[in-house]
């Protein structure tokens, strides 16, 4: 037990580098979070339409497909001491969900 | 090697025609999006610190993006006694920003991320300059309009 807590120790990197990006993703992931209760007050505010609770719908999957891929980045950067690059895949799908949320905002506000 | 040459053509001056050269640079940068394995054949991987650094730029951009696609909603939202036509330009031009804004932040990413492959100068942009002068711009209009929104 101690001689793993001694290899951690010497592996830890004193940047802190994985667990500030973890720590980044989380803070991406409530910023999302703000957004997509936005995104529900506006339809609740609006008054309820088909069109209306699509979006909000919508929305809302957006925000859990952002949550699970966010998900899926910190528990890749928690498995090893020196974590592979983003990938651009990953990278263009946190942006293409960024910006889908937008378009159901124009949805919305229209 | 054919490769590299055409992709280093967006990293050049940006006067003139190279705002043409923009474009065609960022239509090639979409295709890099999709294939990771195109950008692991260029150059050597940079020590992963590096890369980590580059990913908490991108989130960083990307919240900023969120943020002012929340302001968007907000605009919507909270200053419901605007004439339509304002409040739904407003919230328009806060959720365009945020599209520009999730787009540039991928964009900048693949370009530093094969930069720090290639082993050159990290691009320079104008974004952030443009982005902040919209900020103040739509700002500044938010302040007359909620002011000539109580005078009347």
């Amino acid at each position: 037990m101690s001689g793993t807590a001694a290899r951690d120790a010497s592996d830890r990197d004193p940047g802190l580098q994985p667990e500030r990006t973890r720590l980044a993703w989380r803070r991406t992931t409530l910023a999302c979070t703000v957004t997509a209760v936005l995104a529900v007050k506006a339809t609740l505010h609006n008054g309820l339409s088909a069109t209306g609770i699509f979006v909000c719908a919508l929305c809302c999957g957006l925000w859990l497909a952002f949550l699970l891929i966010s998900h899926h980045r910190i528990r890749t950067l928690a498995a090893t001491s020196s974590p592979q690059a983003l990938t651009p895949r990953h990278a263009a799908a946190g942006a293409l969900l960024t910006l889908a949320l937008a378009v159901c905002g124009a949805a919305l506000v229209l | 090697m054919a490769r590299t040459v055409a992709g280093s053509t967006d990293s050049g001056p940006l006067r003139g025609p190279g705002r043409v050269l923009d474009v065609i640079g960022f239509a090639r940068n979409v295709r890099l999006w999709f294939a990771p394995q195109e950008i692991r054949q260029e150059g050597g991987t940079p020590d992963y610190r590096f890369s980590l650094a580059n990913e908490r730029t991108f989130l960083a951009w990307l919240r900023t993006a969120l943020a002012l696609i929340g302001g968007g909603f907000a605009v919507d939202q909270f200053l419901p006694d605007l004439r339509w036509g304002w409040r739904v330009g407003l919230a328009l031009a806060l959720l365009a920003a945020g599209v520009l804004c999730s787009l540039r932040a991928v964009n900048h990413w693949v370009r530093c991320e094969r930069a720090m492959r290639r082993g050159e100068d990290l691009p320079v942009s104008r974004f952030p300059a443009l982005l902040s002068l919209a900020v103040a711009v739509v700002a500044v209009a938010m302040v007359v309009v909620v002011l000539v929104g109580w005078e009347g």
